[in-house]
């Protein structure tokens, strides 16, 4: 039908360096924020941002592989939306995220077990 | 207090569950299924309510919310678990959040089983905790009695 | 300048069936901020990922939520099949079609009702949830469940639709039609409604931008996106346009809700025309999925992400759910500011809250 659209599918790897630089340039030029998530694979820790535009579907996926320990500058200045992502990353996975905006403490889920899919949980089974 | 059967109010409140049980529980109280007809009145207060329905099991943070709806009730009181999840913990027993059914926090009186549990079976737990009910009003009458 | 003080709101309150937290900062009756707090439902269930297989999860998967129960699967569903990349039967693609627009509808009907009860409207409430029950009778006579479908696999779909429940189908979307029309008059018309909702938590475009909300919340503020058009399952080969309104208040979130189960119908209808005679309801999948996938799709609350990487073996290395309701959360915070405390209850139901989702 001629209603259906076909959208840009991009994984983009970036460093931790440029993650608060390359979002704040995907949301200047249209771009709005999407989701974050975190998984755990192969004793590293791989993140994904995502960004889509409204108008014309296209989906980029910023992708960041850091080791378990390495710090991330939080993105929340740049996109405040990313609140709710980066404290569920730390609380669930571990991972380390500095200064966000709103930081939780790991009390957003306020769960017992600590980060059930970080690192820990591999070892334990 | 002679008579209660005539208008019981619910206290309904969602545990951990998927949230098909408890559009389910409302269900049960608009036209079609009407269980309202049994003189039943949906209440947000605990503090009026009479028969506890709970869905969902149980997690680490609800816990405390759980107990504290149930202490706040006045005596008599019934629980009714409804669905599997809040009967034992259903689907979700191994994630790492769930302590279990709504057995763990509080004592259960009936246990209705379902993914989701469907309306007939609701009604037919309300019914029962309706008769419950009463025969526990009756016998803390008669105690009031005796110490009279 | 008044004293500040804080009003707690849940988790248990009898406007929402769910429970959700929000600690109001209110100066006078103004809400200066909302702060909430959730986790009364997190379940976890992505952590089964280690214990189920990936047919299995589809089952977990359905029960994130029982409200877009069957959108869950399906979501799953197409992301595993991406990876695998299979061709799914195409009168498989139909049926899923029709079931997701029949979840979408008994969805918003669900929404308008609590809306009604929200704003104190007991009797369209109740009006809501009767027409609601026909299209749960058609769950049921379909699927065989009222709220929980469970007819996803990976490849496909299990159950059939034969013609003659097609033909159900059709009569009793008629009949809610008909029904909607006169309930939809006192939705848009009404003085009382009208007076509580119009004007009412107003959110920009610009906002909504910056907030990243999606589903109906983007499209009562004027952005016309809608991820049907991406053209999963059988939206390819039905004619359709996103319903946007760009009044950016709560009458604009019920007016696009509303408009779109009458699209639902009008959806239903063009697959039911469409649906190809075939006897084939699910590709055979072999082996196990290897590599990821990022899928998105149109949930009666909004776009949906399923996130799914795979290494070749039966359990998978990662499955994200990410629900409307957590992408809303942020846009509900900012239209809580500079309202009254009477309208809380009514915001958030307007973003269509669902809680389950979006703790998991």
């Amino acid at each position: 039908m001629a209603n259906t659209v076909n959208p840009k599918y991009e994984i983009e790897e970036i460093t931790v360096d440029n993650l608060v630089s390359r979002s704040e340039e995907l949301i200047k030029s249209g771009y709005r924020f999407s989701q974050a998530n975190a998984a755990y694979v192969d004793e590293k820790f791989e993140l994904s941002y995502s960004f889509s535009n409204y108008d014309n579907y296209d989906l980029l996926n910023l992708r960041l592989v850091i080791d378990t320990d390495t710090e991330v500058k939080s993105i929340t200045e740049v996109v405040p939306a990313a609140v709710f992502y980066e404290n569920e990353m730390h609380e669930l996975f571990g991972v380390n995220i500095v200064d966000i905006a709103l930081d939780y403490k790991d009390r957003l889920y306020r769960i017992k077990k600590e980060c059930p899919f970080g690192p820990d949980k591999k070892e334990e089974e | 207090m002679a008579n209660i059967t005539r208008s019981p109010w619910l206290l309904h409140y969602d545990g951990s569950s998927c949230n098909g049980c408890d559009i389910e529980v409302l269900a049960c109280l608009t036209p079609v299924y009407d269980a309202e007809r049994f003189g039943i009145i949906n209440t947000g207060d605990p503090m009026q309510a009479d028969i506890f329905l709970i869905t969902g099991g149980v997690n680490e943070q609800n816990m405390p919310v759980v107990k504290q709806l149930y202490e706040q009730m006045p005596e008599p009181k019934v629980v009714v678990a409804v669905g599997v999840c809040a009967c034992t913990g259903g689907v979700f027993k191994d994630c790492y959040n769930i302590i279990g059914g709504a057995d763990v926090a509080i004592p259960v009186d009936i246990y209705v089983p379902g993914c989701a549990a469907r309306p007939q079976a609701i009604i037919d737990g309300i019914v029962k905790a309706v008769a419950l009910f009463q025969e526990r009003a009756q016998k803390s009458e008669k105690e009031v009695d005796k110490v009279g | 300048m008044g004293k500040r003080s804080v009003i707690p709101f849940g988790p248990q309150h009898p406007v929402l069936p769910e429970p959700i937290h929000l600690d109001l900062v209110v100066e006078d009756e103004k809400i200066v901020e909302a702060i909430p707090s959730i986790g009364f439902v997190h379940r976890g269930l992505e952590s089964l990922i280690d214990k189920r297989d990936f047919n299995q999860l589809t089952y977990v998967v359905e029960r994130t939520c029982g409200i877009c129960s069957f959108q869950h699967g399906m979501g799953y569903c197409e992301c595993v099949e991406h990876i695998f990349d299979v061709e799914v039967p195409r009168r498989a693609r139909f049926l899923r079609t029709i079931w997701a627009e029949l979840s979408r509808m008994h969805s918003h009907l669900l929404w308008a009702g609590l809306l009604a009860d929200a704003f104190g409207y007991e009797n369209l409430f109740y009006q809501c949830w009767r027409i609601r029950e026909k299209v749960l009778d058609l769950h049921e006579l379909t699927a065989g469940g009222r709220v929980i479908f469970s007819v996803n696999k990976v490849g496909g779909v299990i159950k059939d639709i034969d013609e003659d429940k097609l033909k159900v189908i059709l009569d009793t979307i008629k009949d809610i039609e008909k029904e909607l029309k006169v309930i939809s008059k006192t939705f848009f018309k009404d003085y009382s409604v009208q007076s509580r909702l119009k004007g009412v938590g107003i959110l920009t475009p610009e906002q909504i931008n910056a907030l990243g909300a999606v589903g109906p919340m983007a499209r009562a503020s004027g952005v016309s996106n809608d991820m049907r058009s991406l053209g999963y399952a059988a939206y390819d080969e039905i004619d359709f346009e996103p319903v946007v309104s760009n009044d950016c208040d709560c009458y604009a979130r019920c007016y696009v809700r509303i408009m779109e189960i009458f699209q639902s119908i009008d959806i239903i209808r063009q697959a039911i025309d469409k649906i190809p005679k075939e006897d084939e309801l699910a590709a055979v999948i072999k082996g196990n999925p290897n590599g990821e996938y990022f899928m998105r799709l149109e949930q009666p609350r909004g776009e949906a992400f399923y996130y799914v990487k795979a290494n070749g073996k039966p359990n998978l290395q990662r499955m994200r759910v990410r629900t409307p309701t957590f992408a809303n959360v942020p846009a509900l915070c900012e239209m809580l500011k500079n309202t009254e405390v009477a309208d809380v209850g009514i915001l958030v139901v307007t973003i269509d809250p669902c809680i389950s989702c979006t703790e998991r």
